[in-house]
């Protein structure tokens, strides 16, 4: 058998045959079965108060007195503050509002009550503001009451050039999906590319690399090293792309409206495998580097965050990129390697990104992953036997004038 | 054809030379020895020569062609700094390595199950490396060295760490494999291993090649003129001897510039002097090693 197909073999057995590996395959899928499940047993569980509450009422204003039963809530109308407050103190009522006389220019009422709370409760606030409507819209048809309740229900509707609906879209279900793909995605290349580093530290700490070195090239060390590990953080990312299949069908019965309404489109797909399979490659190959310039596996994992960071920025700008999708900012993180995945996925989730700026990403990271593919064979050859010693940045640079 | 052939190799790191226009040949079926001080440049040599670093200028070949992934199945190296994966067994990382070297798993088991019940370590085979003591992982390693049954086996400090029954374990097996017509090169600072095994030697110091040749050749190359006399009686003062020194039993006689050893036996015969013993003194490799050493230090 071809050298490498033996390394990536051996790497990849020896990857997903680590408990932690497993573990983290099989959480994911856990998690959200366990989070449907509470969707399905909870809302059965929580009671819905049937007792009646009673709220007081002042009204100054001298026109609020319609409607006072609302659905569990009773208003009561005290005619003066003090009646109000007397029955607030002696537990008649829970709390009661004051509609002062210039209400009708200010909107404003004021409320009092006995428990100190963050904000008033929706039920409470619904009820208040319902019966103020109400009210206030006297004489109206009910028809007309309940749709100034409700004033408006926006469905757009995004067209294409051509005045046809367009595929994409958008709104929070086209959000969620690449939003979930790039956590998923950060997860699968960090541990995968992870390995990788502690894999070399080892190798350098245990001695190994000497004897590996001796029957094979740098070079196939690095192709069969990046290539079994991806294989594994492939095998990662079907296992849960797979399981969510399932997951999905199963939560569109208690999460329906948010979770049913989703979909992966092939154009998705085929952008998050192009996406996980470069941007994996790059992570590795750079952690590859590092792992043979750093002499243990503790060194290279502080080292490794200088190259985490970028990868995980489009994420704290998560909402930038959705608000500008189409901004200067945004395509200049579309073409930086590192920042490419996970800002091309948020953006396919929200419009449709120009075939050229795709086609300019994806060139430059196949460009880069190679370019560093080269370098840091070069980079393996030279350091992955030093132990000890952690060459600076000077003697990187000559080494790779020199190879 | 020669098993290796390094031309004026030189290796330079920063400003320090490691290895400074070094050039040997090594002849097929020998024993032959890479020795110098610690520091010298052998493990650097040895890693040009396995491709793992790549040499400044000149050339190395292997059985006749730059190494190359079929030549490099055919050697066996056993590296200075020595580990193996811990977590693996003892079969397995056997399997493992021989497979890089293009050796399938059954033959791989069936080889090494014969080379550790040879050791006495068949029934660790399902051990764990890092359950093995330091000695007995090392020998795994030999075994990992010669398990493809290489032409060309080369050894870096074989015996360092090595308790004396498994340094004669390893020894036989290099008897072994030079009897089957298998090449060795080997590195040590020991000069007694050099005068037990091998043929020929390369000296180094300081990056430098300062001996090279046959075990006999360089060991005559320095000799001091000297003979050792064991004979019956005083002997006296001789023409030509310059100076006597007791040696284990007999004398070592010192003979100036004009005088040959043939001419010392003359000499001897005609006082009447009753010889036991008559042989040229040699130097030992010790000897050698610390007086080229000792010069390049002035």
């Amino acid at each position: 058998m071809n050298k490498t197909l033996l390394l990536i073999k051996h790497e990849f057995i020896g990857t997903v045959r680590r408990k932690a590996f497993i573990i983290l395959t099989l959480a994911f899928p856990l998690i959200a079965l366990l989070g449907i499940l509470a969707g399905q047993v909870l809302p059965g569980m929580i009671k819905t108060t049937t007792t009646v509450e009673k709220v007081g009422y002042v009204d100054q204003v001298g026109l609020f007195n319609q409607t006072t039963a609302e659905n569990n809530i009773h208003l009561i109308l005290y005619s003066t503050e003090d009646a109000a407050k007397t029955a607030l103190e002696q537990k008649d009522i829970s709390e009661y509002f004051v509609i002062p006389a210039n209400y009708i220019k200010t909107g404003s009422i004021q409320r009092y009550t006995l428990t100190t709370e963050i904000a008033p409760g929706s039920a409470v606030q619904s009820a208040i503001s319902d019966f103020l409507l109400n009210n206030l819209l006297q004489g109206n048809s009910p028809d007309i009451i309940a749709r100034a309740k409700n004033p408006v229900n926006i469905s757009s509707t995004t067209l294409t050039a051509g005045g046809t609906p367009a595929s994409n879209q958008g709104g929070f279900t086209a959000i969620i999906l690449p939003y979930i793909f790039c956590i998923l995605l950060l997860l699968a290349i960090f541990t995968s590319s992870g390995y990788l580093l502690q894999g070399l530290g080892e190798e350098k700490e245990n001695r190994v690399m000497e004897i590996l070195l001796s029957s094979i090239s740098p070079r196939q060390l690095l192709a069969g090293k990046v290539l079994g590990l991806g294989a594994a953080g492939l095998v990662q990312i079907v296992v849960w792309l797979i399981s969510a299949n399932f997951l999905l069908r199963m939560a569109s019965a208690s999460w329906g409206s948010v979770l049913g309404s989703l979909q992966i489109t092939p154009e998705f797909l085929i952008l998050g495998i192009v996406y996980f399979i470069l941007g994996y490659l790059l992570m590795a190959i750079l952690m590859a580097g590092v792992g043979s310039i750093s002499p243990t596996a503790r060194e290279g994992q502080q080292m490794s965050v200088i190259f985490i960071m970028p990868v995980i920025i489009p994420i704290y700008f998560i909402t930038l990129i959705l608000e500008n999708s189409d901004s200067v900012a945004v395509r200049i993180l579309t073409f930086i390697p590192l920042t490419a995945p996970i800002t091309v996925m948020v953006r396919s989730g929200i419009s449709v990104i120009p075939i050229w700026e795709l086609a300019v990403s994806i060139g430059i990271l196949i460009l880069s992953v190679w370019g560093l593919f080269v370098l840091t064979t070069k980079l393996f050859r030279t350091y992955l036997l030093m132990y000890g010693k952690r060459p600076d940045l000077r003697e990187i640079v000559r080494s790779f004038r020199e190879s | 054809m020669f098993s290796v052939e390094v031309n004026h190799i030189l290796k330079t790191y920063g400003k320090r030379a490691a290895v400074n226009d070094v050039s040997f040949n090594v002849n097929q079926g020998e024993i032959f020895g890479l020795i110098g001080p610690n520091g010298a440049g052998k493990t650097t040599t040895i890693r040009m020569m396995m491709d793992i670093i790549k040499p400044d200028s000149g050339d190395i070949k292997i059985m006749g062609e730059k190494l190359n992934d079929n030549s490099k199945n055919k050697i066996g190296y056993l590296p200075e700094e020595r580990g193996l994966y811990k977590k693996m067994t003892v079969m397995d990382t056997i399997i493992y390595f021989a497979s890089l070297k293009g050796i399938d798993a059954p033959l791989a088991r069936q080889r090494g199950e014969e080379l550790l019940k040879r050791a006495d370590l068949l029934p660790h085979r399902n051990k764990r490396i890092e359950e093995l003591s330091r000695g007995m992982s090392q020998i795994i390693q030999v075994i990992i060295t010669v398990i493809h049954e290489p032409d060309l086996i080369i050894l870096d400090e074989p015996f360092s760490g090595l308790d004396p029954v498994n340094t004669q374990l390893l020894k036989d097996l290099i008897r072994d494999l030079k009897k089957k017509g298998k090449t060795i090169i080997m590195s040590t600072h020991l000069m007694n291993d050099i005068e037990e095994l091998c043929d020929r030697l390369l000296m180094i110091n300081k990056g430098r090649a300062v001996l090279y040749g046959s075990l006999a050749e360089v060991k005559s190359n320095y000799r001091n003129n000297a003979v050792l006399v064991e004979a019956a009686g005083e002997l006296g003062n001789i023409e030509g001897v310059t100076a006597q020194t007791p040696h284990n039993g007999a004398v070592e006689l010192k003979l100036d510039a004009k005088t040959t050893p043939q001419m010392l036996l003359e000499r001897l015969v005609k006082k009447g002097i009753v010889v036991n013993r008559f042989e040229l003194s040699t130097p030992s490799l010790t000897e050698i090693f610390i007086k080229v050493v000792g010069d390049e230090h002035e």
